[in-house]
């Protein structure tokens, strides 16, 4: 799409669906607070699927016209002015977060749902304020055309995430919440510190221009060095994960479910954007190196430790640890072996679809696990016994996301990890094909622990502390099914991924 | 040394001490004074890159100028909302620590926060 990145930017017809996809939920969350937590339900149920519907019809216009949209906010154009701008990541990313969003929706109506008559109570007042504040922030992250409007989104993903964590105010999702602002904080005030070395070198911080701008030299160096290590803080890449398992296993089934299936993703996205859009060149093999090191030691200790844990809620947080690793697997094999340039290619395919199927996958065993908990009032693995003669249709949405974790067709996690590993051996790097198998056998052994204890016959007739509502378990069967087939979009869309790729101004970014 | 270059040190330097607070301290509320350490550090960065870009006859570069109001608000929520949730810890356990060595709590990250 050469002329897409040529042309100076404006506004494209339909752009104004950005403003949109970013204007909506903020509307949500202002007019909660003014007509109170009784109608906060309601309008998210207005609003989220209309969310849906609007990032498809984004989706549509970039897949069918092959450019991204773009729209320049009150008609200043950057440096001065800020410029949005849907790329086919971001399209294929706003889909996958507002169909996981929606389904977490229906989910949480049960537990945090608000009755005709009932009193206003002040944890589904926040949780449906928050839910629509991350839709909003992860929307501002996708389609922020500039660094510093990404700073706000990855902001605001956070001070909306934190509070998830400990709605249910206990003491240790208070200290866990604690821990995760506090390396978030940290995250995002090394990430400001980019942002300002970087505008005082090249004086924008729009995208587009900075990577016609931007070369190497030490402040750039420093620059990216201290945002990325922001970033990885606030996406829990191995070492910078500690915050994430309690975190993840502490908050209530619906809030766990966002944090792990959306909000990591949030930071992880603007990785892409910084390395891939504004500074392809500047990674290099060494640097693309580091990260795919980065990537595989979380997937070796998030599965080894996954493998250790007996409660439930624990062992799905240390596999995400464990699938954000996969993630950043991209990035060595990304890299044009002759040019050093990252570029668009099947492994950033990959990688997004992992993402993708990820986000599907995880929401929809945080939700079995959530359910699992609320009938047998624990989520010890040992005493699962019984479990799927009671819930089979959790267990199966369980069973199902597994799959997809492990990779096996026709799941989005099989396509995802088919494409990395091909991109592997196309560039002749196997040890990383090495690491994606052996973590896929990992995941298979955490994933057999819990199956084998939750189709055990159990020794007493078990005790169900509550009959779960069928609609929570059809949306977690529902999300599970969406990873699985997730494999088709070989046959499809998957193209758009590709579309507004800036490799035509590579050329001169040097 | 100019103006310029001595806030740019200055600014660093706080970046630094923050930084080190925020990394070493066990506290809760110092993490959260190191964190303000660290962002004024950064806004002082703000400040001399806005001063360094001015065009002839102004006295700064107003993107800067605006970005950094924009981090102060952000910086201020964070504080507000770290502080509280300080202060909610207290009030359930009588601590403000984040060492997690009650019997409920996650016992796989012990030693490492």
């Amino acid at each position: 799409m050469p002329d897409a990145n040529v042309l100076p930017d404006a506004t494209t017809t339909d752009g104004a669906l950005l403003v949109l996809a970013i204007v909506l939920p903020a509307a949500g969350v202002l007019l909660s607070f003014v007509l109170g937590g009784r109608y906060a339900e309601r309008i998210a149920f207005v609003l989220l699927p209309s969310g849906f519907f609007l990032a498809t019809i984004i989706f549509a216009d970039v897949w069918q016209s092959g450019h991204r949209l773009i729209y320049i906010v009150g008609d200043w154009k950057p440096p001065l002015g800020i410029a949005l701008r849907a790329d086919g990541l971001s399209a294929a990313m706003m889909v996958a977060m507002a169909v996981v969003i929606c389904a977490v929706a229906i989910f949480a109506h049960a537990d945090f749902g608000t009755r005709a008559g009932s009193v206003e109570a002040r944890a589904p007042f926040a949780f449906w304020i928050l839910l629509m504040a991350i839709w909003g922030a992860m929307n501002m992250g996708f389609l922020g055309g500039d660094l510093f409007t990404l700073y706000v989104a990855i902001e605001l993903l956070t001070f909306a995430a934190v509070p998830l964590v400990c709605l249910d105010g206990r003491a240790e999702t208070l200290q866990a919440a604690l821990r995760y602002l506090l390396f978030a904080l940290l995250g995002s005030i090394l990430y400001l510190v980019g942002t300002a070395l970087l505008y005082g070198s090249y004086a924008t911080l729009d995208i587009v221009l900075l990577s016609r701008r931007v070369h190497m030299e030490p402040a750039t160096l420093v620059a990216a060095t201290l945002m990325t290590i922001g970033l990885f803080a606030k996406t829990a890449l191995f070492p910078l994960h500690l915050w994430l398992p309690p975190a993840h296993a502490g908050a209530p089934a619906a809030a766990s479910a966002v944090l792990s299936a959306v909000v990591v993703k949030g930071s992880f996205f603007i990785v892409v954007r910084l390395w891939f859009d504004v500074m392809p060149a500047m990674l290099g093999p060494a640097g693309a190196q580091l990260f795919g090191a980065l990537g595989a030691a979380a997937i070796v200790f998030g599965s080894v430790v996954a493998l250790r844990q007996q409660r439930l809620k624990l062992l799905i947080a240390y596999s995400t640890v464990a699938q954000i690793g996969y993630l950043f697997l991209m990035f060595p094999l990304a890299l044009d072996t002759v040019s050093a340039q990252l570029q668009g290619s099947s492994a950033l395919t990959g990688g997004m679809l992992q993402a993708i199927s990820h986000a599907t996958a995880k929401a929809a065993m945080f939700m079995a696990a959530g359910l699992i908990y609320a009938t047998l009032g624990h989520d010890r693995i040992a005493e699962l016994g019984g479990i799927a003669r009671a819930l089979p249709m959790t267990i199966f949405a369980f069973a199902l996301g597994g799959v997809s974790l492990i990779g096996l067709p026709p799941s989005g996690g099989f396509l995802a990890k088919w494409l990395l590993l091909e991109a592997a051996v196309a560039t002749g790097q196997w040890w990383w094909a090495i690491v994606m198998l052996a973590g896929g056998l990992f995941t298979s052994g955490y994933m057999f622990i819990v199956l084998s204890s939750a189709v055990a016959p159990s020794g007493e007739p078990l005790k169900l502390r509550v009959a779960v509502p069928r609609y929570q378990e059809a949306a977690a069967l529902a999300l599970a099914l969406t990873s699985l087939l997730l494999g088709l979009v070989a046959l499809g869309p998957i193209d758009i991924l590709q579309v507004g790729r800036p490799e035509a101004i590579m050329g001169g970014s040097r | 040394m100019n103006a310029a270059t001595l806030f740019g040190l200055c600014g660093a330097a706080l970046v630094g001490f923050g930084l080190y607070g925020l990394v070493t301290n066990p506290e809760p509320l110092r993490k959260i004074l190191a964190f303000n350490l660290l962002g004024s550090g950064v806004f002082l960065v703000f400040g001399v890159v806005s001063r360094r870009a001015a065009a002839s006859g102004l006295g700064g570069d107003p993107v800067p100028q605006a970005m950094v109001i924009t981090a102060i608000v952000v910086a201020f929520a964070a504080t507000a909302m770290a502080i509280a949730l300080v202060l909610r810890l207290l009030q359930e356990t009588g601590r403000s620590t984040l060492n997690s060595d009650n019997p409920g709590g996650t016992n796989t990250d012990r030693g490492n926060s």
